[in-house]
């Protein structure tokens, strides 16, 4: 079971602020203004736009449309192959594409019966670009919501642990974001020379710089007061609402897929899952604090445990065949090209896959009609149930919460509108 | 994993509210009728034996002549709007089929069970056309208000483009 996360430093709620008595002169008349936030503003990041109608600074309801970043993923994805929709998965969560690959990846396999026929070293790799992708994610949340309430030094700090990674991973799959690194079956190819190493200085160098952004923000005094007690989403909502992740977590659900239903190796890794108390803004980002934490634990003791072996499943009707047998022999070209034209057949059933990525349960629903392309292919985001929360957290906080409130629930637009 | 979960709805829904049910690699699932749809959602949440007290997806499939899990050809419907529920003190799951024709796209909605379906149910609507019955605010979520017709119908072609252009107050759908 869970560990659970001792608050840092005794909490300082304040709870003054969310009493309306104190703040507003009862005899004071107001009156509703709309307002509208978004979707092409600074502090929106993600193009979303929020309808508010406020009485004063206080919000009295709130709007959330989403939908400006839909991109058909579906609806894309029943015209490809099951191997050509692993770029549209790149461009879910988009400061995360490893994660949504192997959510993607492993759906499929699912449905192919081959879940435990994948080599362990390309099992360790998911695991180990998984991780590695969790911590640019929370890098990135962090940073820009800190940065959001004026703490321009921590974003620089974040991003720059944050280009550390995406180098690896550059040099991991030729990009930074549009990765497509794994395949059914196993990874394109294996780590580079010389990984091990490039990613033990990177964690130590990150180790550093989270040790630089709690100092600059664990007892920032602006930082607590705009965060505390702001944005509290009680656990009966997360469950309602499906949230999961971080956001989930910090309610005090202790619920997280590599713990609870382990998959590829994780129950081979020795690591804690950090739960929140009250919910609010800090314990979301305190939670996400410890998790980069224990990412680093888990990629650490994957460096040390990864077998050498083959990335690639040996199964003639998912994996590609080597190159030089593709050139010189013709079965090995007439395979290639049933491969690449057809797509891999995949047999008749529906399945749903789960796996936890940065943001939480990040769900697969595939369909097949035994073809070589989905007949459905459905992505169930974690954080469009944790966008939709909003509309129920927001009023009764000012105007200002949004900012602190938005940030740490991570919306990320390319995987909450697809 | 979760047999106890199909083995307690046989036991409580014994009026033929179970259409069918069986396991696929692993998941366990039940094919719902469509009036019994809110009452089984509600059982499996509260029932101290299945706990699915988290709501985890909402979505639907356009079978469009295809079959389906657990539906005899005559009167397999072209929708199924298809849910996922998960205990987390129990860690098990379950998926539930309901079948929506497609001459009358609608089912009742669950945001009396689970708040969170209000977006889902929204999404639902918005690309397959299932109207929710009692839903507080069955409005578009991902297209634009203007848009004709739902994009995820199988018989929606892909290349079809709508530019946003004004219309008529009230000419949508």
């Amino acid at each position: 079971m869970a560990d659970t996360l001792a608050p840092l430093h005794p909490r300082r709620v304040v709870l003054g602020f969310q009493d309306t008595e104190d703040m507003i002169a009862p005899d004071l008349p107001t009156e509703p203004i709309p307002l509208n936030m978004g979707p092409s503003h600074p502090a929106m990041h993600g193009t979303v736009r929020m309808v508010l109608e406020v009485e004063g600074e206080r919000i009295s309801s709130a709007d959330i449309q989403i939908g400006y970043l839909h991109r058909c993923f579906e609806k894309e994805s029943e015209a490809a192959t099951w191997t050509q929709v692993f770029p549209y998965t790149d461009r879910l969560n988009y400061i995360s594409p490893m994660l949504n690959n192997v959510g993607y990846a492993m759906a499929v396999e699912k449905l192919l019966g081959v879940t435990d026929k994948i080599p362990e070293r390309a099992q360790f790799i998911r695991v180990i670009v998984g991780e590695v992708s969790r911590i640019s994610d929370h890098l990135t949340c962090l940073g820009a919501s800190a940065m959001e309430l004026g703490a321009f030094t921590v974003f620089l700090y974040a991003l720059k642990a944050r280009e550390w990674l995406f180098e690896l991973l550059e040099e991991v799959c030729g990009a930074r974001l549009t990765s497509t690194y794994l395949r059914i079956g196993g990874v394109s190819y294996d780590l580079p020379d010389g990984f091990d190493g490039k990613l033990r200085s990177i964690l130590d160098r990150t180790r550093v710089v989270m040790q630089d952004i709690g100092k600059l923000l664990d007892r920032n005094r602006i930082f607590r007061d705009r965060m505390d007690g702001i944005g509290i989403i009680t656990q009966a909502d997360a469950l309602a609402y499906g949230i999961t992740g971080p956001v989930g977590r910090s309610t005090g659900l202790a619920y997280d897929v590599r713990k609870d239903h382990p998959y590829l190796v994780y129950d081979r890794f020795d690591f804690d899952v950090p739960v929140g108390s009250v919910g609010d803004n800090f314990d979301r980002y305190a939670v996400r604090v410890e998790e980069i934490n224990q990412s680093m634990r888990i990629l650490d003791q994957a460096l040390t445990q990864i077998p050498a072996g083959p990335v690639m499943i040996n199964d003639p009707r998912i994996a590609l065949p080597a190159k030089t047998e593709t050139y010189n022999s013709i079965e090995a070209m007439i395979a290639h090209f049933k491969i690449i034209m057809d797509g891999i057949r995949v047999p008749p059933g529906e399945t749903y896959s789960y796996t936890e990525a940065g943001n939480g349960e990040l769900g697969f629903f595939i369909v097949s009609d035994g073809t070589g392309r989905p007949w459905k292919c459905r992505v169930r985001p974690p954080c469009f149930p944790a966008t939709a929360v909003l509309g129920k957290v927001l009023p009764g906080l000012f105007i200002a919460d949004v900012v602190p409130t938005f940030g740490m629930i991570n919306m990320i637009g390319g995987e909450c509108d697809r | 994993m979760a047999q106890i979960v199909l083995d307690k709805l046989a036991a409580k829904f014994t009026g033929g509210e179970i259409v069918a049910s069986g396991t696929e690699l692993g998941d366990e699932w039940a094919r719902v009728r469509r009036d019994a749809w809110v009452a089984v959602a509600a059982f499996l949440r509260d029932d101290p034996a299945t706990k699915m007290e988290m709501f985890i997806d909402l979505t639907c499939v356009d079978r469009f002549g295809g079959g389906a899990p657990g539906a005899s050809a005559p009167e397999a419907a072209r929708f199924d709007v298809v849910l996922h529920l998960y205990s987390v003190s129990l860690k098990h799951r379950i998926r539930l089929y309901a079948g929506v024709p497609e001459e009358d796209p609608s089912l009742e909605t669950l945001v009396s069970v689970w708040e969170g379906s209000n977006w889902f149910e929204r999404e639902a609507y918005d690309l397959y056309g299932v109207r929710f019955k009692g839903h507080p605010d069955l409005r578009r979520i991902l297209m634009y208000p203007e848009f004709v017709g739902h994009p995820l119908r199988k018989d929606y072609p892909k290349e079809k483009r709508q530019p946003l252009v004004r219309r008529d107050a009230g000419a949508r759908d």
